[in-house]
């Protein structure tokens, strides 16, 4: 019995610290980095002053938002109010299950696990809608119809991308569809190559999903303030905060391991040195290739940010349906043909 | 505590919130409560099938049902202005109906479940487990293979939905303006703006005259 509750119970609850605790942290320096980026962008400083070169600021904003006070707005509904940023944070956590870090490290090896992805990120708007509703509040209810509406929409052209990828993978395996893109090509055998507009198209699609500018009418700060989260103060909105925030690093993961080879390294197969583990994996692959690219995809987040101007409501449906949609479809057709008449050669390896 | 117990423990939690937020549904009185107590039994419909290992059925409910048909529900029912005292009339008047709906409906229910029941040895092993696939593997070979034509006829029937829906709403407006969007991307600075060459400084006779102005 205590033998079972510990390989049963508590042993996953290790693993899922073991996850959550180093995605919250990724999370506050992934703020700081971006006030950093964004400075720099700027030609300021970005924070400077808490800390060695500012690296605590992140820490001392997380303290300032815990101590303030929770306000709940007049005639708001008080439980929806209160459930609405749980509902936004459960599933950009619950989504991190089924990533691999590398061949090995997975908390649940699902065999759906693609199909497991689609359902978590689907169930984020709830957080939002709700979060607009229950407040009592014409920009919050603005914000939640504009972020619906918008996160739908680009979830059929994410899905689309997603199906291109499985497609040519063969697996809903997440392990699976990184192992399919080995070979001894380095980086031209993974999934970017010949799925290219695909993933453009989902790494679009995700900044959309994220409410990230330049798709960011949901938050509008110009427009309505600051969108579904303008009565939510203190810990609550440290809430959405961190959702939103953990959403764009697993967005960024996602990108890096169904298109970019995941933990595979670049130089696959064309370097054949053997070296001291701790260089080896340079050509041999390892959780270091999955972290480096993902943070450039997350960088790029941020480089979005300070470059673009938001667009307007009615060009991101545009986008969207007649744009993003219809390409995705036709390469769908494509990725079929190509897996059908063996047009590349790879995901048939491994 | 066996695997199997444990399993039975988790069937009845969720069977058990299932029926609840199935009742919450039809007893709440706010309609946006009503709509997310259906969410909820939706969530816990996908648990129950993800437990029966239909993990494909499970997950796709949760994408398809709560991840976007729920959403627009919620849409719709957050934007309407429901009258909560006149909702409430009219039980007794629509009891009958309900009460004859709900009988024919769990005759049908067990019916259906007494004929399963009988023909319970005909329907052998899960055919997943048998071939040696995935649940959501045996199915998609399943549907694209032996059931291609049915599952081709079940979109396009969907798809004359969709069509048929926007059909029926899509009405031109004579009043609605529009930009068109290939003219807006068709538009050339030299359209909008003129750059108008000018010396850098302002000839000194007519300087006092901004700075009056600016005063005023």
């Amino acid at each position: 019995m205590a033998d079972l509750l510990f390989h049963q119970l508590l042993i996953p609850l290790g693993y899922i610290v073991a996850i959550v605790l180093p995605l919250v942290l990724a999370v506050a320096m992934f703020v700081y980095w971006e006030r950093k980026v964004i400075g720099w962008m700027h030609v300021r400083m970005g924070p400077n002053k808490i800390g060695p070169l500012g690296l605590l600021q992140a820490f001392a904003d997380v303290v300032k938002l815990l101590i303030k006070e929770v306000i709940l707005p007049d005639r708001a509904n008080k439980f929806l109010y209160y459930l609405a940023p749980l509902l936004a944070l459960v599933p950009a956590l619950a989504a991190w299950a089924v990533v691999p870090f590398s061949s090995k490290m997975v908390l649940s090896n699902a065999n759906a696990g693609v199909l497991y992805l689609l359902a978590m990120t689907s169930l984020a708007v709830y957080g939002i809608v709700i979060a607009g509703w229950a407040s009592n509040s014409r920009y919050a209810l603005l914000g939640a119809m504009r972020s619906a509406a918008q996160v739908i929409s680009y979830e059929l052209a994410m899905g689309l991308c997603l199906v291109c990828v499985l497609v040519l993978a063969g697996s809903l395996n997440l392990t699976d569809i990184v192992n399919a893109q080995a070979g001894s090509k380095g980086l031209f055998d993974w999934f970017w190559l010949p799925l290219l507009p695909v993933f453009v198209i989902y790494f679009i699609a995700g900044v959309a999903e994220t409410n990230r500018a330049p798709f960011d009418v949901a938050e509008g700060e110009s427009e309505i303030v600051a969108g579904f989260h303008v009565e939510y103060s203190g810990s609550a909105f440290a809430l959405f905060f961190l959702a939103e925030y953990a959403n764009m690093i697993l967005v960024s993961f996602l990108a890096a391991i169904l298109f970019m080879g995941g933990w595979l390294s670049p130089l696959q197969g064309w370097v054949h040195a053997d070296a001291p583990g701790w260089i080896n994996w340079i050509w041999t692959g390892g959780f270091a290739w999955l972290f480096i690219k993902a943070f450039l995809f997350a960088f790029m987040f941020l480089w979005f940010r300070a470059t673009f101007p938001r667009y307007r409501y009615d060009q991101i449906m545009r986008l969207g349906w007649k744009v993003l949609i219809p390409i995705a479809i036709v390469w769908v057709l494509v990725a079929g043909c190509m897996k059908y008449f063996g047009w590349v050669s790879i995901g048939m390896g491994a | 505590m066996n695997p199997q117990l444990f399993q039975l423990i988790c069937f009845y939690a969720f069977g058990f919130v299932t029926v609840a937020a199935a009742l919450a549904v039809i007893t709440l009185r706010n309609t946006v409560h009503a709509v997310l107590a259906l969410v909820l039994t939706f969530f816990s419909t996908a648990c129950l099938w993800m437990l029966a290992e239909a993990e494909f059925l499970a997950l796709a409910l949760i994408v398809v049902y709560v991840g976007a048909v729920m959403v627009l529900f919620l849409f719709v029912v957050m934007m309407l202005d429901i009258d909560q005292e006149k909702m409430r009339e009219g039980f007794v008047k629509f009891l009958p109906v309900g009460l004859v709906v709900a009988v024919v409906m769990l005759v049908e229910m067990l019916g259906l479940i007494g004929v399963r029941a009988m023909h319970a040895q005909l329907m052998g092993a899960d055919p997943a487990a048998v071939a040696g696939l995935s649940n959501t593997a045996w199915l998609g070979m399943a549907l694209y293979t032996k059931y291609l034509l049915p599952f081709e006829v079940a979109a396009l029937i969907l798809t004359v939905g969709v069509v048929a829906a926007v059909a029926l709403t899509l009405r031109q407006r004579v009043a609605s303006r529009y930009a068109s969007a290939s003219e807006q991307v068709k538009v050339k600075p030299g359209d909008r703006v003129r750059i108008v060459k000018m010396a850098a400084t302002l000839p000194v006779e007519e300087s006092p005259v901004p700075q009056q102005e600016s005063k005023s």
